[in-house]
């Protein structure tokens, strides 16, 4: 792993976001500036702001891209009681030569009466959906039915989790045999300690969410909540950022065996506990294949996992600031990245002691 | 010397050579705190990503990746996944409410993982080694129903595969070292040896698995290979030879007598002996020592292949040849000369003899080999661990521990493939060396199934992690599609996951996504990629690129929209765009009713323009009839019908007539009464209503001619 680039983001303040868009072309951040801001990545790898605009406000927590079937599409949420949805308006001559792109509201979502905390589009088999969650301890999700009309969202349901919640995700899998679930996590840290993480199920009967688990072991607050990618598993796995790293494996319980008709029973494992960021553990997120999984914490490091075939995780790098202060360029690309500069163990071995020091 | 010496001069990279000196413990063997060790060599790159977890027992230690001008003691970071690259940044997690105003401006990092892929020169290994890749997974498809000369078949077919790897590498080294040498920036030039050196230890490495587990050399020809495995990546000594020759009087020249003793120590002793002759020629004194020490040269039995000698006979031999050197030493024949006496010693296989030339020897394998060739030229390959262990012992002498590189080729000599896999996938920067080794050893049947956390075994994970490192690469990413083609267990899922995220750039490139998609029936990415363009066609108003995208998708939801974007610019613009994609749809037209109602209204109008006015009547009526023709358009195809009501002769039938007389009584009972009409509105009633009435009048005059035109006809 390598630093390829370094680019100046160029918000007022704290930046507290950053999101690829599907095909790692594009990103967004979203910062306590009330602002977002959308790069795009160029034929030769460089980086350029496209478009930068005030979204609410109050400070902006989550910036996220809804799938390229839906076009270009933003979510964001705020400190400001709101959630947001942005398209981007191709045309205009102005902008382009300009280099810039237009981005439009196309609805706000007002239903929350406190912060929303996070936003996350629905996986796009379930159509153009996207949740929220606030601190008001509501989960709520909307829909588009028109994926033509970005400005018509109407609120589909209304979780109460009874607690503030903090951070939302939805299981990828497509498998027909896993109806559409979210997990909920809370980091409400009022001493009547209650399990902080919910797993909701949608019941094609009632057509309504309804509770499936509860983690009870999770009693710490939660900050970040993560499925990974199915890859054909009959089971799920879920990471939790709490006062430590947390991974479950969810194995359905077979229908015949659970009541018929209510949601599905899980069989909950926890396969891995890792207290290595000391403090809290602020996000995790797992890589597209779902191999890997990266936490953030209060160490001021990123980490990633790894499972062995023994199911055995381990930590197998780490992200860590030098402590340094930033230079004043603003983009510095590795322009010639190569071997030999970053193995030092055989590299080490194979000069001897004359060369390969040059490390230490 | 240096500058002339060929990328194959390894001769001074000895892991455990004898420079010694203050040599550092390697990084793996010192156990110290992962991550004050990671400090003590890692600059802020280092890509050892991922690689330990894969692996069992052994306690590889995260690698660490420092992020310049973030204070980790301060901040925290959050971060983003992306298809081939990581995004990080500096924030505060846990004063949300109340931000403070940061000093500075936040910086945003862009993070890759393999850092090989980006190496113009390494991307010619990557490439053509995917061919001998590819070509190795078909040799069991060619072989199916082949006969028992198959297991030797396969057997030669894999040394092959083994060699073509090798010669790979050593191309890649070549031209690596060419580009080392040209560099002008000496930092640039050292980095680039580096890699030379790298390279050099993969062939190294590769070589000696090649002979140990592919070839399987058994005693005899075992030696053989490792002579020759040494002689080629320790090959100074052909510039060192060029240099004396080449002088004037290469006797007096300051390095004859090196060069004549690392040409013993290689075993070259055809040249060695040339050599003496020169000094035999122009010094009379020794001339007498030079002859015996040459015949002594000329008469080592070796194994020779393709005679039917037989070991004993040649270990019977290589003994009376050895007593024969023994006498003369004892003898004191070259007392007078200590080079003599000391190649004789060499010749006799004397431990202290060969250490002294530690230096010319540069490691302990080549010191192993050397060993074995003066004193134990028939080992058996079950013995080669002993005698490795205590050449390395008697080389390093204690002084220092062995590195990376003597653990990988000490487990080699001890056939633990498994732990030569293992070290590699610690030692090595990027997953080519391990993937396609173990790959081949897998073919050799060589590897016992390890599984791996979804059931896939190494072989298959080690592939798939090569294979994801590829994709990273906006152009290495098709070779990565093979790779995943031939993991059974999880290579599929892989590449579903891997191939939807290839940006979209160009058409060109959509479709060689596609056509990979299809070409394996990954219907639900098809499906995906071709909406994917689709919706950025609407966006952009190409609306016959956007229809074609659907049709493709099959999705029937988003050609209804097309369609009817193409039947609203129709009504405001009175003519169509795309006509070719719409004359062309065949059976496409059936994915959505609306696609084939566009598709019929052009036809309609298509036959109208070349006059076919019958056909074009009974194909506008059948559109209201059979519902196809969306309600909201029928006032549009009546009025499409006036002109044909218009003709002099009669195009509509008495019974089409009444249908359509039927068709517009429908359409006007059943419209709503408007509330509050405001202006606009009366104003498009009125407009309406004359329409109405024009086309009333139109159908009953129609109506008239044709039942006086039936009535005749029949009656005549």
């Amino acid at each position: 792993m390598f630093v390829a680039r370094s680019i100046a983001a160029d918000h007022k303040d704290l930046i507290h976001d950053v999101s690829f868009d599907f095909h790692g072309r594009r990103m967004a951040t979203c910062s306590s500036d009330q602002s977002v801001k959308v790069w795009d990545k160029s034929e030769s790898g460089d980086w350029h702001c496209t478009a930068s605009w005030k979204t609410h406000s109050g400070s902006v927590w989550r910036v996220t891209w809804a799938h390229p079937e839906f076009g270009q599409v933003l979510a964001s949420c705020s400190f400001d009681r709101t959630a947001a949805v942005w398209e981007e308006i191709v045309g205009e001559s102005n902008d382009k030569l300009r280099g810039q792109s237009h981005w439009v509201k196309r609805t706000t979502l007002v239903d929350s009466r406190t912060s929303v905390t996070d936003v996350k589009f629905a996986p796009k088999h379930m159509g153009l959906m996207l949740a929220t969650c606030s601190a008001d301890g509501i989960v709520r999700i909307y829909e588009a039915p028109d994926v033509m009309n970005l400005s018509q969202w109407s609120l589909q349901h209304e979780i109460s989790c009874k607690l503030s919640c903090s951070c939302i995700s939805w299981n990828p899998s497509s498998s027909r045999a896993h109806s559409p679930m979210i997990a909920v996590g809370s980091d409400d840290s009022s001493p009547n300690a209650m399990a902080k993480v919910q797993i909701f199920e949608y019941n094609e009967n009632t057509r309504k969410y309804a509770k499936a688990e509860t983690l009870m072991t999770v009693t710490d607050p939660v900050h970040d909540i993560s499925f990974a990618p199915n890859l054909g598993r009959s089971f799920h796995i879920l990471a939790i950022a709490t006062k430590d790293v947390r991974i479950f494996t969810l194995k359905p319980v077979r229908k015949e065996l659970s009541s018929s008709g209510g949601p599905t029973k899980f069989e909950i494992h926890i396969v891995a506990q890792f207290d290595n960021h000391n403090s809290q553990v602020w996000r995790v997120s797992w890589n597209i294949t779902g191999t890997v999984l990266a936490s953030s914490g209060d160490d001021g490091c990123v980490r990633l996992w790894k499972a062995n075939y023994m199911d055995n995780w381990k930590c197998t790098g780490i992200l860590k600031g030098n402590g340094s202060p930033v230079n004043g360029s603003s983009q510095q690309g590795n322009s010639n990245p190569s071997l030999g500069s970053n193995i030092p163990n055989l590299q080490n071995s194979l000069n001897g002691s004359s060369v390969g020091r040059k490390h230490s | 010397m240096a500058e002339r010496r060929g990328p194959c001069g390894i001769g001074g990279f000895g892991p455990a050579g004898s420079t010694g000196g203050a040599r550092a413990g390697s990084s793996l063997a010192t156990g110290a705190e992962p991550e004050a060790r990671a400090r003590s060599f890692g600059g802020p790159a280092n890509s050892r990503w991922l690689r330990l977890g894969a692996m069992e027992e052994l306690d590889g230690e995260p690698t660490v990746t420092l992020i310049p001008g973030v204070n980790s003691s301060k901040k925290q970071m959050c971060f983003d996944w992306g298809p081939g690259e990581m995004l990080v940044c500096e924030t505060s997690f846990n004063k949300k409410e109340k931000s403070e105003t940061v000093p500075g401006c936040p910086v945003i990092y862009i993070i890759r993982k393999d850092v090989d892929v980006y190496s113009q020169i390494l991307r010619k290994l990557f490439n053509e080694s995917h061919g001998i890749f590819v070509g190795l997974q078909r040799i069991e498809e060619e072989l199916t129903g082949k006969s028992r000369k198959a297991h030797h078949f396969i057997f030669c077919r894999l040394v092959r595969v083994s060699k073509n790897y090798r010669s790979v590498i050593r191309a890649c080294m070549e031209e690596m070292h060419q580009v080392a040498i040209a560099a002008k920036d000496p930092a640039c030039s050292r980095q680039f040896s580096s890699q030379v050196s790298i390279l050099s230890a993969m062939e190294l490495i590769w070589n000696l698995c090649e002979i140990l587990f592919i070839e399987v050399a058994p005693a005899g020809p075992l030696l053989l290979h490792l002579l020759d495995w040494v002689r080629l990546h320790v090959c100074e000594v052909d510039n060192l030879l060029a240099d004396v020759l080449g002088s004037e009087n290469p006797r007096k020249h300051e390095s004859f007598w090196k060069l004549v003793t690392i040409l013993v120590l290689q075993g070259r002793l055809d040249e060695a002996r040339q050599m003496l002759s020169k000094e035999a020629d122009s010094s009379p004194t020794s001339a007498g020592m030079c002859r015996i020490l040459g015949d002594l040269m000329r008469t080592m039995p070796v194994l020779s292949p393709g005679t039917t000698q037989t070991l004993t006979e040649l270990e019977l031999k290589w003994q009376h040849w050895h007593e024969e050197c023994e006498r003369h030493l004892q003898d004191g024949t070259f007392a007078s000369s200590p080079h003599l006496e000391s190649l004789c010693k060499i010749m006799l296989g004397d431990e202290a003899a060969l250490l002294e030339q530690k230096e010319l020897l540069n490691n302990w394998y080549h010191f192993l080999v050397t060993r074995l060739l003066y004193s134990h030229p028939t080992v058996k390959p079950i013995d080669l661990h002993f005698y490795a262990q205590s050449s390395l012992d008697l080389f390093l002498g204690g002084e220092s521990s062995p590195e990376p590189l003597d653990n990988i080729l000490m487990a080699a000599f001890e056939f633990d493939i498994h732990q030569v896999i293992k070290e590699c996938s610690i030692a090595l920067s990027n997953w080519w060396f391990v993937a396609h080794l173990t790959d081949l050893l897998d073919h050799c049947k060589l590897l016992q199934s390890h599984n791996l956390y979804f059931g896939s075994n190494m072989r298959e994970f080690l592939l798939l992690e090569y294979a994801s490192g590829l994709f990273a690469h906006h152009s290495l990413w098709q070779l990565g599609v093979d790779y995943f083609d031939y993991c059974p267990e999880l290579g599929r899922v892989s590449l579903e996951l891997h191939i939807e995220r290839i940006p979209l750039s160009t058409e060109q490139k959509a479709l060689k996504v596609l056509r990979i998609c299809e070409q394996r029936q990954m219907t639900e990415q098809v499906r995906s990629i071709c909406k994917i363009l689709a919706m950025k066609a609407v966006r952009n108003n190409r609306l016959g690129s956007a229809l074609s995208w659907s049709i493709r998708a099959k999705d029937a939801a988003f050609a209804t929209l097309v369609s009817d974007r193409f039947l609203r610019d129709y009504c405001e613009r009175g003519c169509f765009s795309d006509l070719d994609l719409i004359d062309n749809l065949g059976p496409a037209m059936m994915l959505s009713d609306r696609l084939t109602f566009l598709g019929k209204y052009r036809e309609f109008h298509r036959l109208y323009g070349e006059k076919r006015f019958v056909d074009a009547a009974s194909l506008l009526l059948s559109l209201m009839t059979s519902q196809i023709a969306p309600r909201s358009f029928w006032m549009t195809l009546l009025t499409d019908a006036l002109p044909l009501l218009e003709q002099k002769q009669v195009i509509f039938s008495a019974e089409q007539t009444y249908e359509l007389m039927r068709c517009l009584e429908d359409l006007t009972s059943g419209r709503p009464v408007h509330g509050e009409p405001d202006a606009q509105r009366l104003q498009d009633d009125d407009i309406e209503t004359t329409k109405v009435e024009m086309l009333r009048l139109a159908l009953a005059r129609n109506l008239a001619r044709a039942i006086i035109k039936e009535g005749s006809l029949e009656g005549s």
